[in-house]
């Protein structure tokens, strides 16, 4: 876990190299492709790159007419903007008709840093999750971001995937499989799971070495979609482990704590907590500072994992 | 020719809105010339391909207007009349708005006001990229241009030069609320349309021949989106529904179904 990547590069690599084995790859953004990386894309492939300016909405519903004419646009911008001001389209004219549009977020989350609460999406895996027809995807790392494009190119329908702005650990080795709807068992364990998704599963997996170092053996599991949700990696690890730690970069109301603790409810309620914003907004710092201060680090997880073991 | 089609699609939204016992008549009126002259002479479509990789498309964006895209597609053949008078019922395949998956001829769902003329850059984009020479048709409301949406979807189309794109605004001068001009003027409407750098025409949107002289200028002009903002009588056809903003969301009781359809020519 040395080296660091954003996983918004990884999805502008993506981008460029999906373009050179799907022609009917379109890309759009809203006048933040260097940020959002699609300028990648645009390099490459410059008559398949639409600039829409900052016009939110107009992007969506462009991209949905282009997926009528059986083309497959990725239609990027900040987490923000995307999820929250251009909702309704994304509603009504991509996902009412299940249309195969995937809305890529970057710069999601608290990590997003200095621009403080207004650029800090916390709500959208909550808002994604809640449209039917939407699969919501969050990926870890560099490795798991790039599979991810690719699997949204060949999935047919609306997918909205999360990728962030610092740089963070990579986890995987180039071989790792990514399957939409399927949770990884990163690390085996048997006296809790720590359920995380996004850049928490770094933060995830450094708690398992802290808790083994007090003797306590936690499985960790990578929730990269967070819709649909597998009911089974979830249901099994309830029933191995016998208690849950949830962990992400988001409001604990509506995102993966709330998608677990459904499944746990109907099928296997054991001891949970949740590790995430607690319904607050954030402000400007530096993304380390803010993980601390928001409690979304390594030591908080160890701290839940250990209450969860207590209530068993 | 177009007028007897024209106003068998008015009585196809008559029987419809009063079989559903809720739904638009005054908008889907006022557009009915307009769809007639689309469907009739202009667009190439086939009733019997709907999915016809090289047809013209059509978007209605003002989606509360489906009556009259449900009428007019009746007419024309893409699936039987009979099913307009299951509009709105549970199960039926027309829903109270445009839902393109359930409705053969439907491009774009559409209801939320502004996203289908959005859509429809989309589909002029794409068009454009493959190199097709297919054009896109959108019908807006008046009303509808308050929405932002319409403004951002207004200015992709001129800086991407969409000259296959028309765009028609249904301008009847009413909303739910009143006139446009009480609730929200959208004038110097024309003004606007120029100055996000749209080729604009006005036209009396009843008569055939200025609608076709209109539709015929549009696919003349290369490099640029074409509006034709067409002047339209809401309820136009029906003498009660002339001009009463009330008929814009209320459904003829029968004996009031029955006059609508007697002035018409009869129920047949």
């Amino acid at each position: 876990m040395s080296q660091k990547i954003a996983t918004r590069e990884a999805y502008g690599k993506a981008l460029a190299a999906l373009g050179k084995v799907n022609e009917n790859v379109v890309v759009l953004d809203a006048d933040l492709s260097k940020s959002t990386k699609t300028a990648m894309f645009q390099k490459e492939f410059p008559n398949r790159f639409f600039n829409m300016g900052i016009a939110e909405q107009n992007l969506m519903g462009t991209a949905a007419g282009f997926s009528t004419c059986g083309k497959i646009p990725f239609a990027s911008t900040f987490a923000m903007f995307a999820t929250g001001r251009a909702f309704e389209i994304i509603r009504n004219s991509v996902c009412y008709s299940k249309l195969n549009v995937k809305v890529c977020a970057t710069h999601a989350g608290i990590t997003v840093g200095e621009d403080g609460a207004s650029h800090q999406a916390l709500e959208d895996l909550a808002v994604m999750r809640a449209i039917p027809n939407m699969v919501v995807l969050n990926p870890a790392d560099a490795v798991s971001a790039e599979k991810a494009v690719f699997a949204m190119a060949e999935y047919d329908g609306p997918a909205y995937a999360r990728f962030g702005r610092a740089a963070v650990p990579v986890i995987y080795d180039e071989d790792m499989t990514f399957e939409i709807g399927k949770g990884i068992e990163v690390k085996e364990g048997k006296d809790a799971t720590i359920i995380a998704t996004g850049i928490l599963v770094a933060e995830a997996l450094e708690a398992r070495e802290l808790l083994s170092n007090e003797g306590i053996e936690a499985r960790v599991i990578d929730m990269h979609t967070i819709k649909p949700i597998d009911i089974e990696i979830i249901v099994k690890a309830a029933n191995e482990t016998g208690a849950i730690v949830t962990a992400e970069e988001h409001n604990v109301i509506g995102g993966l704590g709330s998608a677990v603790a459904e499944v746990l409810v109907e099928n296997k309620p054991v001891p949970m907590k949740r590790i995430g914003t607690q319904d607050t907004f954030g402000e400007s710092g530096k993304p380390k500072e803010l993980m601390e201060k928001y409690e979304l680090t390594a030591k908080d997880i160890v701290k839940a994992v250990k209450s969860v073991i207590k209530m068993k | 020719m177009l007028k007897k089609n024209a106003t068998e699609i008015r009585k196809g939204i008559i029987k419809a809105v009063h079989a559903a016992g809720s739904g638009h008549p005054g908008g889907s009126l006022s557009a009915a010339d307009i769809l007639t002259t689309l469907y009739f002479y202009k667009m190439k479509v086939d009733p019997k391909n709907p999915k016809w990789e090289e047809r013209d498309r059509f978007v209605l964006s003002k989606g509360h207007a489906a009556p009259v895209l449900y009428a007019t597609l009746a007419e024309k053949g893409f699936f039987p009349k009979e099913e307009l008078l299951k509009l709105r019922h549970m199960g039926a395949m027309l829903q109270g708005h445009p839902d393109m998956k359930r409705v053969p001829g439907v491009e774009m769902s559409t209801g939320s006001l502004g996203q289908g003329f959005s859509c429809s850059i989309g589909m002029t984009l794409s068009s454009k990229l493959d190199g097709k020479d297919t054009r896109v048709y959108a019908l807006l409301g008046d009303g509808e241009v308050q929405e932002g949406l319409v403004w951002e979807a207004a200015m992709a189309a001129s800086h991407y030069k969409l000259g296959q794109l028309t765009a028609i605004l249904d301008y009847n001068g009413m909303q739910i609320d009143g006139l446009n001009d009480e609730v929200m003027t959208i004038n110097p409407i024309k003004d606007k349309w120029e100055s996000f750098g749209w080729h604009v025409l006005e036209i009396d949107g009843h008569n055939f021949e200025e609608i076709i002289k209109a539709l015929d200028e549009a696919e003349e002009i290369k490099d640029q989106p074409t509006m034709i903002i067409a002047k339209t009588i809401k309820g136009k056809g029906v003498s009660f529904m002339e001009n009463q903003v009330g008929w814009h969301g209320s459904a003829p009781k029968d004996e009031e179904a029955e006059k609508a359809l007697k002035e018409l020519g009869g129920a047949n």
